[in-house]
């Protein structure tokens, strides 16, 4: 049972692993140059799929291993320059990589679906029958490099010479038991090298210091070979060389490399060790502070009173440091999340015939975990939304005087508590005439109502919007962006649109650092306290009721500087008491949601305090105008305020010109 | 007490073939009761937080360990005249599931009376009290010591994604006007 637990978790490190290897994999197979690719990054790919083709055939999954198996062996051609690194080429080793990546996501059910990697098969078996085109730096003779390696034709032997690193032996790793398996394979000829120069007065046994060279006379695939030292090729020099009628030594030297350590989203999580010292650190400090704290335990007396205070106050900072600690480390930079798009724009740009150009920056930018892997697929949509309908054809382009490469740029930093994501197109921005004109066709705007430019932009965030003259296999649906502003809602983030006609759009994306706590202001409305996020709060004034101006009798707004605010009474919007509702017995805390500021009333404002969310909607369900709640000091429960939602409740009564009396349920 | 586990659940519910252990409460004089192994936990009543713009059963929101609990008064629920919260006012809370979904929810009840256990066979089905008196939330009735207690089908009572939005003008429509 508990062995069947252990290969249960060793087959998801196989799983993770693979993932990481598959990424690399793409990455690398992205940089490839046509015609010219570099021979290190060929070999970094190739040593990723024949890790998961080993991985695979240890735990079992043979669909995998088999498969990979002949994506290395179509790798290992190019590697050796037998085979010309082509469009066609790279385009079958990505699908492959994707083929490979949906087996091992569907190894997490037990059940894989083999037909379409039977399918790839065929096109990589056809491929490798195909007589490849040798790079064009080959040197060999075209008859024996031609054959595909998988059968070595002319090969009637290997020489290899194998020189373990000194500190191989350490790692467990035994020479003579790689020579027994490769014995199995064919008659072996083994010679030592570097007995000579041991000296047995200074000799370290753990050290390896000799170097062997063997001739196997046999002509079996490379891949057995090399799957017989897979597990010592990080810690040594080992030569593969075939022995050929007319020899050509084809050195394949493989340096330790180490894979790129930004998995996809999975159940665990990587941390920086520096992260985990920080944190033991700050554990020791609180357990200074807790033994310093309970000497007061026995007797107390009035004149250790600033001793306590001091042991309280270092608590206090003890805790938030944990605090920040831990947080950090669920923070992952957002290359995680901007990995995917290299592939994405290659793929998309190429299928919709223009040429894009991707710059990322603020890869390091650090965020939440849980936000990150949300931020995921909004990202996608907007990227694809950008390449679908932003840029422009390459003639389009031309004409309008633009260079012919279109440029997708996403960055992100950290701006106050929030981390900004901007997608910005250099395409021809949206046409806010013709937005505006299927926002009026749809009914979505009033025919007589007159909009803001930033106003038509963000139209297309509507539900059931698209402005695509054909529906595409991306984007023309009218689905979409809507989902894009809701998805990012749910993670309390907004996205905007700023947009010029010929001269490009910029989505920007605001997302909170972390979902799980806030740095809020406590306000009281009579016996209610409810807390504002800080991040939404832009200041905070005494209200009075000379600079109240009243519309149409109803509706009030409020003269700040030079701007009209109106004034959101939380007391009537909530039907609770206040204790007064005299304009200037209160405050008016001003608060700014989706580019739109309003004051809102309140009696009093309390003290500031970080605040641990907790939802609403787990027991009970989501209420306008309250993102979650949070436990104060003294056990009591507080709402959240959501901003956005409290102005857009606001409106919504205000429309309907009456203050809300709560419905009585109907069962 | 950590949550009930589904399987638990089921477990009662598979018992209450053959009967089960039922918790049993006053409301306005008239015993209800619930299934005993729905019922977490028993606190004294204390102050909840409203909720703004809800309906009038629903008092509010508790902290319960950490977790955010609403406690809905069962004399609102029903209908019934409202009354000072005393000292044997009491919070039963129990776990309801709808929609894939385990809840807990406090309820508000006078007090607590007694536990029983009941046979299939001693629960009748709720007879059908015409149209005026919903009697979907009502599991069945049983006799004990000549008393009726009123068996509560907790899944149905409380499932609050039925709860009308208290601002139905607060919906998506008028979107056009506020983006």
């Amino acid at each position: 049972m508990s062995i069947d637990i252990d290969m249960a978790e060793i087959a998801q490190l196989f799983i993770e692993e693979s993932e990481e290897g598959l990424a690399t994999m793409e990455s690398g197979l992205l940089e490839l140059t046509m015609g010219a690719a570099d021979p290190e990054t060929i070999n970094t790919i190739f040593r990723a799929a024949h890790s998961i083709k080993g991985g695979g055939a240890t735990f079992g999954f043979t669909e995998v291993s088999e498969f990979a198996h002949h994506v290395e062996t179509l790798l290992d051609e190019m590697r050796q320059g037998q085979r010309q690194v082509t469009q066609a080429g790279v385009d079958l080793l990505l699908q492959s990589v994707d083929c490979i990546r949906d087996m091992i996501a569907s190894l997490a059910e037990g059940d894989i679906d083999v037909t379409r990697a039977k399918e790839l098969q065929v096109d990589l078996e056809t491929m490798l029958a195909n007589p490849a085109e040798p790079a064009a730096t080959d040197n060999a003779d075209p008859s024996t490099s031609n054959a595909p390696n998988a059968e070595p034709g002319a090969t009637i032997g290997w020489s290899i010479h194998f020189k373990p690193h000194a500190e191989m032996l350490r790692s467990g790793s035994d020479p003579l038991r790689l020579f027994r398996e490769l014995e199995e394979l064919g008659p072996l000829d083994v010679v030592v090298k570097g007995v000579d120069e041991l000296d047995f007065a200074t000799l370290d046994p753990q050290v390896c210091t000799l170097a062997w060279a063997i001739s196997l006379h046999e002509p079996a695939p490379r891949e057995q070979i090399e799957e017989i030292f897979v597990w010592v090729v990080d810690e040594c020099d080992l030569l593969v060389d075939p022995i050929l009628a007319p020899s050509t030594p084809m050195a394949t030297p493989t340096k330790p490399k180490k894979a790129s350590s930004n998995g996809p989203d999975s159940g665990s999580i990587r941390v920086n060790i520096d992260k985990i010292d920080a944190l033991i650190n700050l554990v020791g400090e609180l357990v200074i502070t807790q033994s310093m704290l309970s000497r007061f335990n026995g007797d107390f007396d009035f004149t250790q009173l600033p001793k306590l205070r001091d042991g309280l106050s270092q608590l206090h900072r003890n805790s938030r440091d944990l605090q920040e600690s831990v947080m950090a480390v669920r923070m992952l930079p957002i290359s995680v999340a901007f990995s995917r798009f290299p592939r994405l724009v290659r793929d998309t740009s190429n299928a919709l015939g223009k040429q894009v150009e991707l710059q990322l920056t603020g890869e390091n930018t650090e965020l939440d975990k849980t936000v990150l892997e949300k931020i995921g697929d909004p990202l996608v949509h907007l990227v694809r939304n950008s390449l679908d309908h932003g840029l422009e054809i390459p003639e389009i382009r031309l004409a309008a005087g633009k260079p012919e490469v279109g440029i997708i740029a996403l960055n992100a930093y950290h701006e106050g508590g929030n981390i900004v994501i901007e997608v910005v197109d250099d395409g021809a921005g949206i046409n806010g005439e013709k937005v505006l004109a299927k926002a009026r066709e749809k009914g979505l705007v009033a025919s007589d109502e007159q909009l803001s430019e930033d106003q038509i932009n963000n139209l297309v965030f509507m539900a059931g919007f698209s402005t695509a003259d054909k529906v595409s296999d991306l984007s023309g649906r009218g689905v979409g962006m809507d989902v894009v502003r809701r998805n990012i809602a749910d993670l309390g983030g907004h996205v905007s649109v700023r947009s010029q006609p010929g001269i490009g759009s910029t989505f920007t994306i605001r997302l909170p650092l972390t979902m799980a706590i806030l740095d809020g202001q406590l306000v009281r409305v009579g016996k209610e306290s409810y807390i504002i996020s800080l991040v939404s709060i832009a200041e905070t004034i005494q209200s009075s009721a000379d600079k109240i101006n009243q519309v149409a009798g109803q509706a009030e707004l409020f003269q700040l500087r030079d701007v009209y605010l109106p004034i959101l009474r939380l007391h009537e919007l909530f039907g609770i008491e206040a204790d007064s509702t005299n304009i200037d017995d209160g405050l008016l805390v001003v608060v700014e949601a989706n580019g739109q500021r309003v004051g809102i009333f309140v009696d009093d404002l309390q003290e500031q305090q970080q605040v641990v969310i907790k939802s609403l909607e787990a027991n009970y369900r989501q209420t306008q105008g309250i993102s979650g709640a949070t436990i104060l000091g003294d056990g009591k429960v507080a709402l959240i305020l959501d901003v956005p939602g409290l102005i857009q409740l606001f409106y919504n009564q205000n429309a309907a010109g009456q203050n809300p009396t709560p419905a009585v349920a109907g069962f | 007490m950590t949550a009930t586990p589904q399987s638990e659940i089921a477990l009662a519910l598979d018992a209450s073939d053959s009967g089960g252990q039922y918790l049993t409460f006053m409301i306005a004089g008239e015993e209800y009761g619930v299934e005993i192994l729905r019922v977490q936990e028993i606190k004294g009543w204390e102050t909840a937080t409203p909720i703004p713009n809800t309906p009038e059963h629903v008092l509010g929101v508790l902290n319960l360990r950490g977790a955010i609990v609403p406690i809905i008064d069962l004399r609102k629920r029903f209908n019934l005249e409202s009354v000072a919260y005393g000292p044997t006012s009491v919070v039963v809370v129990v776990r309801v599931s709808n929609d894939d979904q385990e809840r807990t929810v406090g309820l508000l009840v006078d007090g607590v009376a007694d536990v029983y256990r009941l046979e299939t066979a001693d629960i009748q089905p709720a007879p059908d009290l015409g149209g005026t008196i919903n009697t979907e939330f009502v599991h069945g009735l049983a006799t004990v010591d000549n008393k009726m207690v009123i068996l509560l089908e907790l899944d149905q009572l409380l499932d609050l994604s039925s709860v009308p939005d208290a601002t139905p003008d607060a919906s998506a429509p008028d979107e056009a006007e506020t983006d």
